[in-house]
Order: structure tokens, then C-alpha cells, then sequence
């Protein structure tokens, strides 16, 4: 074998998907034992060419060396045998296994592969590593964070010595990022060369050792990150300078808008997800919602949709002069009562949006009631998308095409201007930049100042503690489905704030 | 240990397409009913048949004189009807496959209205002499059958909706009930043949038979109407979008404001209404009676022709005719000496092809050495 210091060298690789040109003449290459990352907004084509080297896609043209050697890289299993795994984006687990079933699925002798020996080598795996793994829990009792770690050591087992990780930090919280970028250290230290798609920029800055960037299917550069900053990636990634200071504007006369009182709610496995929560929205403010993962903000957000059943106490919403009680009303029934209420959920495709729908009538899931008679009106949200696609700068080929064939952003554009549009009173956004790239991080957060101005009660539940600290102006922190503090970002710390969301209000009492 | 992949492209792979015109998969259509006919005329030529005149057989017993086209037409009816049945639960991802059971008990909906009242009505209609009784009795078979069809459609979903049931298992179950019920109503000496002991319905009085219009029982006419309503229901009205939000997602339906138990419910309503009118128009359409044949697979053959068509109701009038004349024409095949196994391999063979087409129409495989082209 010739000797190199790459594991992989990619030259000219060129991926055309129809009419799109996902990667066009790209170069890249990983050096033995360092952290890559590669860096690019939403459809600047990581994915793809990811894809390409772990054996999903195979280019047009270009070519491919593995330690030197050039290769053909025709399925998954070629991948494999070559040293190369990826953890995509999506995981791919049987749900109804266990972990340890999982890695060894699909290797010569499948599960029935002799079970102590496996467990041996995952726990071997998990020490070396740094892992917290029980090979022995199903899948579907792990939180996404432990189904991450199935993957890598499932990569790992097969023998992989290069490791592609596609936005792995997309579903973590920070703590369980920082972890993860221990382990990947820790395999760095074994001579591991890594590949990792972020785009959150301090963790490019604090884990990797180089940093490639694509920009619209085109190989820009390869920096070290050791001369790189945050503008100075984010300028080779856009393409030009832009303001990484978020915005925290003065609004004069704030008025309640949200009145939430002793809520308590219990979630499908019976458990109460949110306990005796007390807080107020006011208009022309942005209340935060600091939490880590899975601390009632879902519920929450959904009880106050109408979404999800509360079991006690009360929301009340400013109708008019007074205030109205929701609780116990269905959506429509909200509706009804002429309370605007825009609600961004977690899950854009599954909840908020149809993917199989176009645009239009993804705009009718808010409106399409409002029009008399039997029939639906596609003319009125015509107008609206069209609108909405020029005045948010949305990339879409029109608006009949399906909203699942647009990128993060763009779904995101399109649901976040279908709430604003109507206009609301309240505007609940449930971590409204997971998943976007810069650029469109931004734009969001002018969309979520520009209705704070207008006097719009804005709840922003996020996950990314930075940004909160700097756009909110108070933050509620939640912790295991209670609010154990609310707090002015101008006057305290982000540890802070940390400290509050692993800590019950009762806890600090009893310190007290 | 590790094995190294030696440079080359892989001789062919597949890759799925972006977009398709509706124009190229056409082409790709007729190109598969094309190698159907080639596989299905050597399979006849090793079987020792002449294909040339077997094929010729079969597009004279679907099309060949009026009798045969019309017989085509009658078998076509029920066939769109209940596709179109079947699409209004499918769209919602409702997976309502027991069309042949509400079929069958919209059969025998209407049927009871004319076993019962048949007499009376014939009786009122000789010494009136007006058409009344005779529209009365029609209409009153027809609601019967579409009320009854609808609640048969009706409970899988109120258990779905109540209590999470998986409707595929409940709706086939209820298929069998519906099948077995006929079956005990053959012996109730209010519905028997008279003068015989063979378990038989008995015809009824021509006032409850159906009308033809150019000679064949008004029921395709119901079923061109229904084609057009069917295609505005499902695209341009808040029932058909709500179907549309429902079977995509309920969470997102729900966000919505949709009450998605009473979609359900609505929808399943109508659906088995549809199986129940053509239920009806075989009782009283084609048949003139009720049988243990009244639904005869229709309702599965139907899930075919809703799947073939993409829930389309104009596509399903044309591939249910094409399925209606497949049938008929390998009918009239076993009746000309080539054995009935042999007409239903070939209509094998030809749903085989249409259905394996689908996936060149999703992907596209690519040759070694050939640039992807733009799709
Ligand atoms: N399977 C596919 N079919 C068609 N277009 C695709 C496919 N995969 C990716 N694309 C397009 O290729 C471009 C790059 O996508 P991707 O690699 O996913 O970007 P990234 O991972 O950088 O966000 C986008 O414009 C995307 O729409
Ligand atoms: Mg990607």
C-alpha cells in the first residue's frame, strides 16, 4: 500500500440529481487521526457527497481514494469493508432490538452471533471511548441522544477506522454535545480520522482540527481552525460579511398577553409532564424557555395550542377588555373564540406542515375553514405564498411543489410565515433554528423582533442557551416540567441559567 | 482483512427519479403492456397455442359486438364504483379493505327493500298504472343499500377512532360476516326460491330491476356521475382536503383544528356507501337477485384499480374498463377450449406487468458508463 497521510482524498466529484447540481467539481481531503468539519449552509451539498464516500450515492464523475488507493465505492457494505462509516442524519435502528442486537445486525451470523462475545467487544468499545451505553435496552426506550451512541458503536464494531458524522449535534442538548465531542476526541487519540457536518459555529471552532467549506454544490476552502473565527467561517460559508450580533430591541408599553396559571399536565405515559407551571407572556417581549431536553417543553407548548389535555389549573388568553379561559378547548374551538394564536411546533413535517402538500395548501391548514361554502378557496393563499416566497426570500421551484423537497430553512420560512401571517397575538416557537444554517438562523430572528415590535407576545422554547441569553428578554427555565426560575438574561449569567435547569424550584428553597 | 474494491462502476444501479413527465410514463406504460403480451404469447406458444389467435379471442370476447362490450361495461361498473369507495378511505391511509363485505351488505340492503315490498309494489304499479311505485321502489333499494353500506364502513372506524383497532384485520373480518349472512339467507323461506330445495334468493319482480339505458342497467351512468363528483370531492372541497391532512398526518391534522375522528367516520361513511351502491346495481342491476357472487372479488380486484390509478378517480375509470375487459375477455377465452387457468395466467401476466412498471416509473436505472441524464 502507498504510503499517504490522507484517509480520504476526494478530486473533482461532481453529483447532479436531475436538473440540480448538489456537488459540482468537489475536492476534499482528510488527513489521518484529525477532526474534520465540513461546513456549508442548508443544500450546499455535506450530505451528498457524504453520501458518496459511505457508499449511498455514487458521483457522475470524479474520484475517490481511500489511503491512497483509488476506489469504487458501490453500496453501503463496500463502504464498510473499506474502513468508512457514517452516522446519518436519520437514524436507521430496529426499533423492537436492543442495542447490542442492533450492532451486530446484519454481520455474518446476524443476532445469533455468539451474544457474550459481542457484549464483550460493545463494552470494550464503550470504555475505550467514553460511551454510557446498556446493550440491553430496546431501542424504542432510548432518548435520541442514546440512539446516537447505537450508531457510532455499531460503525465502530464493524471496524470503521474513518467516521462521517452528519449533523450529529442537530439533537443534542449542549451537555450531551459536549460528550460527544469527548468521545470523538478520545477516538481521535486512537488514530481515528472523523468527518463531522455541523453548523454551529463554536463547536467547529472547538472540536475539529481543519474545516472544509462547501457553498452552493462548490468546494470553497480548507482552513485550519486554529487560524479560523466564527466570521471569518461565516463569511467563506455565505459568501460575504454578515452581523453575527443578535438583536435585542426596546419595545415601550408591554401588556399581558398570556396568563398561564397552575398548569399541570400528564403526558401519554402517565407521568405529569409539566407541574403547577406559572408564568405570563407580555406583548412586544420575548420570553424564552430554557430547559434541558425533554423537560415539559413540548407539553407545554402543546397545552396551550389546545393541543394537549391539562389536568388543572389555567390559560388565559387577553380577548378584548378581559381575559378567556382555554382549558378544556380544542383547537377549533380556540379558533373560534377569535384568539390569535401562532404556534411553530418541534416538528415542522409532522405537525405543523404536510410534506406531500405544496405550499398552498400547507397555508390552508390555518385557513381553509374560513372560506363560506363546501368548496376550498386556493386562490386567496395563492397570493399569500407567492407573498411570502418574495418577502422571506423562500428557495422554492413554486408553489405547488411538495413542502418536504424544500430545504431545513425553507420549511421553516414557510410554516413561520404562515403564523405570522394571520397576525397573531401570540407567537409560541418551539426550537425555531434546529437544523438551519446561519444565514437562515438569522432571519428568523429578525421574523421573531420584527413581531416583538409589533407587540406580539413571543415565546421562543430553544435549546441553545447562547442565543437565548442574548435575543430573550426574560428567560423562563424549566426543569422536569417546572418552572424553577424566571430570569432577566441582561443580569445574569449563562451558568445561571445552567444551574437553574437542573435544578426544581424546591430544591432552591430548601438551599435557601 | 479488508477487502478492496476494485476501480470500476458498478455495472447497473438504480436511482430514484426526481420527477417524471406524465408523458414518459406513459411511454413506460404502454412499453410494459407491450412485453406482457410477449411474455403471455410465448407462455401460450410453449403451452402449444397460437398466440396471435388467442389474443384476437380475447379483444372480441371484450370488445367484439355489442353484447361483449356491454358485458364489459356491466362488469366495469362495480368495479369503478367500488374504487372509487376504496380511494375515499385510502387517501386517508384508512386501510379499508373490506369493500367486498360492504358490498355485499349493501346487496343485501336492497335486496330485503325488494324481497319484502316487490309484490306490493308490482301489485300498486299494475293498478295504478304510473311509474311511481316503480321509482318509489328503486329509490327506497337504493337508500336502503348506501345506508347499510355506510354503517358497514362506519364501524371499523368508530373502533379506530375509540380505541385504536387496526382497521385492515376488522375490515377483512367483516367481509367474511357479510359473506356468511347471504349464505343463511338463502335458506329463509321468505327470501328462498320457491319450489326448490336449492339454497337460492329468488329473483325479484321486475319493478325492482334497474332500468337500461343503450341497453345496459343505468348504473354506468351512476358511475360517470360519481367519477366527476368523486374527483371534486377529493381535490377541491374542505371534506377532500381534510382526508388529505388527515392521512398525511393526524398530528398535523389535529394542529389543524380537524376533528379527526369525525373524518374518519365521515369518510368511511361515504366509502362504504359507495360499496354499497354497487351492491346494489349488481342486485338490481346486473343480476336481478342476490348471490353468494354478488360482490365475486370485486372489492379486491378494486383495491387493484384504486392503487394502479394513484386514488385518481378519472385514471380509475380507464384502468377499471381495462380490467373489466381483461376479465371478460379471458372469460370468453375458457369458454372457446383454452383452459381458464391459462385465460387468468395471462390476466396474471398483465397485472404483473402494470403493477412491476410503477417502479420504473419511480426509478431509473443507469447503465455503467452513462451520465446520469437530467430526469
Ligand atoms: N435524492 C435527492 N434528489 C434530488 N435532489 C437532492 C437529493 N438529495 C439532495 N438533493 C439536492 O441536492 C442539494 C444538496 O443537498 P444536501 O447534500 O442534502 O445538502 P446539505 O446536506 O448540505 O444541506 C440540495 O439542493 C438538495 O435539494
Ligand atoms: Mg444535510
Amino acid at each position: 500500500m502507498e504510503q499517504t497521510q490522507y484517509a480520504v482524498a476526494m478530486q473533482g466529484i461532481t453529483k447532479t440529481f436531475g436538473k440540480t447540481v448538489a456537488n459540482n467539481n468537489v475536492s476534499l481531503s482528510l488527513r489521518k487521526g484529525e477532526i474534520l468539519a465540513l461546513l456549508g449552509e442548508n443544500g450546499s451539498g455535506k450530505t451528498t457527497l457524504m453520501n458518496m464516500l459511505s457508499g449511498i450515492y455514487f458521483p457522475d464523475s470524479g474520484e475517490i481514494r481511500i489511503h491512497g488507493e483509488p476506489v469504487t465505492i458501490r453500496s453501503p457494505k463496500e463502504a464498510f469493508d473499506l474502513g468508512i462509516g457514517m452516522i446519518h442524519q436519520h437514524f436507521k435502528l430496529v426499533d423492537v432490538l436492543t442495542a447490542a442486537e442492533n450492532i451486530v445486525l446484519g454481520l455474518p451470523g446476524g443476532i445469533e452471533l455468539d451474544r457474550k462475545t459481542a457484549a464483550a467487544r460493545i463494552s470494550e468499545i464503550s470504555g475505550k471511548y467514553g460511551f454510557d451505553l446498556d446493550p440491553n435496552k430496546k431501542i424504542y426506550n432510548m432518548a435520541v441522544s442514546e440512539k446516537q451512541t447505537v450508531e457510532i458503536i455499531k460503525v465502530l464494531y464493524r471496524g470503521a477506522d474513518i467516521l462521517i458524522l452528519d449533523e450529529p449535534t442537530a439533537v443534542l442538548t449542549p451537555q450531551e454535545s459536549k460528550k460527544l465531542f469527548d468521545v470523538l476526541r478520545a477516538m481521535k487519540a486512537d488514530g481515528k480520522s472523523i468527518i463531522i457536518i455541523t453548523h454551529k459555529l463554536h463547536e467547529v471552532l472547538d472540536v475539529s482540527d481543519r474545516v472544509a467549506i462547501l457553498r452552493k454544490g462548490e468546494y470553497i476552502c480548507t482552513i485550519e481552525t486554529k487560524e479560523a473565527t466564527q466570521q471569518s467561517l461565516t463569511e467563506a460559508m455565505v459568501g460575504r460579511s454578515i452581523s453575527l450580533e443578535i438583536e435585542r430591541p426596546e419595545v415601550e408599553n408591554k401588556t399581558e398577553m398570556l396568563k398561564v396559571e397552575n398548569l399541570t399536565c400528564i403526558n401519554a405515559e402517565g407521568v405529569q409532564a409539566v407541574k403547577h407551571a406559572t408564568f405570563t407572556a407580555y406583548g412586544g417581549e420575548i420570553l424564552g424557555v430554557a430547559g434541558v431536553a425533554g423537560s415539559g417543553q413540548k407539553e407545554l407548548c402543546e397545552a396551550i395550542a389546545g393541543l394537549h389535555h391539562a389536568t388543572e389549573g389555567s390559560i388565559l388568553y387577553k380577548t378584548g377588555d378581559g381575559f378567556e379561559n382555554v382549558v378544556g378547548c380544542k383547537v377549533e374551538e380556540i379558533f373560534k373564540k377569535g384568539i390569535s394564536l401562532a404556534f411553530v411546533p418541534e416538528d415542522r413535517l409532522g405537525m405543523g406542515l404536510v410534506g406531500s402538500l405544496d405550499m398552498v395548501d400547507n397555508m390552508l391548514i390555518r385557513s381553509y375553514k374560513d372560506h363560506k361554502g363546501i368548496f376550498v378557496d386556493r386562490k386567496t393563499p395563492k397570493k399569500v405564498c407567492e407573498d411570502l416566497i418574495e418577502s422571506l426570500e423562500i428557495v422554492t421551484p413554486g408553489t405547488s411543489t411538495p413542502v418536504r423537497r424544500l430545504s431545513g430553512g425553507n420549511v421553516q420560512k414557510v410554516l413561520l410565515g404562515r403564523e405570522i401571517h394571520y397576525n397573531p397575538k401570540v407567537l409560541m416557537v418551539a426550537y425555531p433554528v434546529r437544523g438551519l444554517d446561519i444565514n437562515s438562523s438569522f432571519k428568523i430572528y429578525d421574523l421573531l423582533n420584527e413581531q416583538k415590535k409589533k407587540g406580539v407576545a413571543v415565546i421562543f422554547v430553544g435549546e441553545d442557551l447562547d442565543v437565548l441569553m442574548e435575543i430573550s428578554d426574560r428567560i423562563m427555565v424549566i426543569c422536569g416540567g417546572e418552572v424553577s426560575g424566571i430570569v432577566d438574561p441582561r443580569e445574569c449569567t449563562k451558568e445561571d441559567v445552567g444551574l437553574l435547569m437542573v435544578k426544581t424550584g424546591r430544591e432552591k428553597e430548601a438551599e435557601a | 482483512m479488508k477487502k478492496r474494491a476494485e476501480h470500476q462502476e458498478p455495472f447497473v444501479r438504480m436511482t430514484k427519479r426526481a420527477s417524471i413527465t406524465p408523458g414518459k410514463a406513459w411511454v413506460i406504460r404502454g412499453i410494459a403492456l407491450l412485453g406482457a403480451i410477449v411474455t403471455g404469447a410465448l407462455l401460450l406458444l410453449i403451452l402449444g397455442h397460437n398466440p396471435f389467435g388467442i389474443y384476437g379471442e380475447m379483444v372480441r370476447g371484450a370488445f367484439g359486438g355489442t353484447m361483449y362490450i356491454k358485458e364489459t361495461v356491466r362488469t366495469a361498473v362495480p368495479l369503478l364504483i367500488s374504487a372509487i369507495g376504496i380511494a375515499f378511505a385510502f387517501k386517508m391511509k384508512f386501510w379499508n379493505i373490506g369493500a367486498e363485505g360492504q358490498i355485499l351488505i349493501g346487496g343485501i340492503a336492497a335486496s330485503a327493500v325488494a324481497i319484502h315490498y316487490d309484490a306490493q309494489f308490482a301489485a300498486w304499479a299494475a293498478e295504478s298504472g304510473s311509474f311511481l311505485p316503480r321509482i318509489l321502489m328503486l329509490v327506497l333499494m337504493f337508500l336502503a343499500a348506501i345506508v347499510a353500506g355506510g354503517l358497514y364502513g362506519v364501524v371499523p372506524a368508530v373502533f379506530k377512532s375509540k380505541w385504536g383497532t387496526n382497521e385492515t384485520l376488522f375490515t377483512l373480518m367483516l367481509n367474511y360476516i357479510a359473506l356468511q349472512y347471504v349464505k343463511y339467507l338463502a335458506y329463509q323461506p321468505a327470501w328462498k326460491m320457491a319450489g326448490t330445495s336449492f339454497p337460492k334468493v329468488r329473483m325479484f319482480d321486475p319493478i325492482a330491476v334497474l332500468p337500461k339505458v343503450m341497453g345496459i342497467h343505468i348504473g354506468w351512468i351512476i358511475a360517470l356521475v360519481l367519477v366527476v363528483v368523486a374527483h371534486f370531492y377529493l381535490t377541491r372541497t374542505k371534506h377532500g382536503y381534510e382526508i388529505a391532512v388527515v392521512g398525511e398526518s393526524t398530528n398535523t391534522a389535529r394542529y389543524a383544528g380537524i376533528n379527526v375522528s369525525k373524518v374518519y367516520l365521515r369518510t368511511m361513511f361515504i366509502s362504504g356507501a359507495l360499496c354499497g351502491l354497487a351492491g346494489y346495481l349488481v342486485v338490481s342491476g346486473a343480476d336481478g337477485t342476490l348471490t353468494e357472487g354478488t360482490a365475486g372479488g370485486v372489492g379486491f380486484t378494486a383495491i387493484t384499480v384504486a392503487w394502479l390509478s394513484k386514488m385518481n378517480p378519472i385514471t380509475m375509470l380507464i384502468v377499471a374498463v381495462f380490467i373489466a375487459a381483461l376479465d371478460r375477455g379471458a372469460g370468453f377465452q375458457s369458454s372457446t377450449g383454452v383452459p381458464e387457468s391459462c385465460a387468468e395466467v395471462l390476466v396474471g401476466i398483465i397485472l404483473f406487468f402494470m403493477l412491476g412498471c410503477e417502479f420504473f416509473i419511480n426509478y431509473k436505472l443507469v447503465f455503467r458508463g452513462r451520465k446520469e441524464a437530467a430526469a
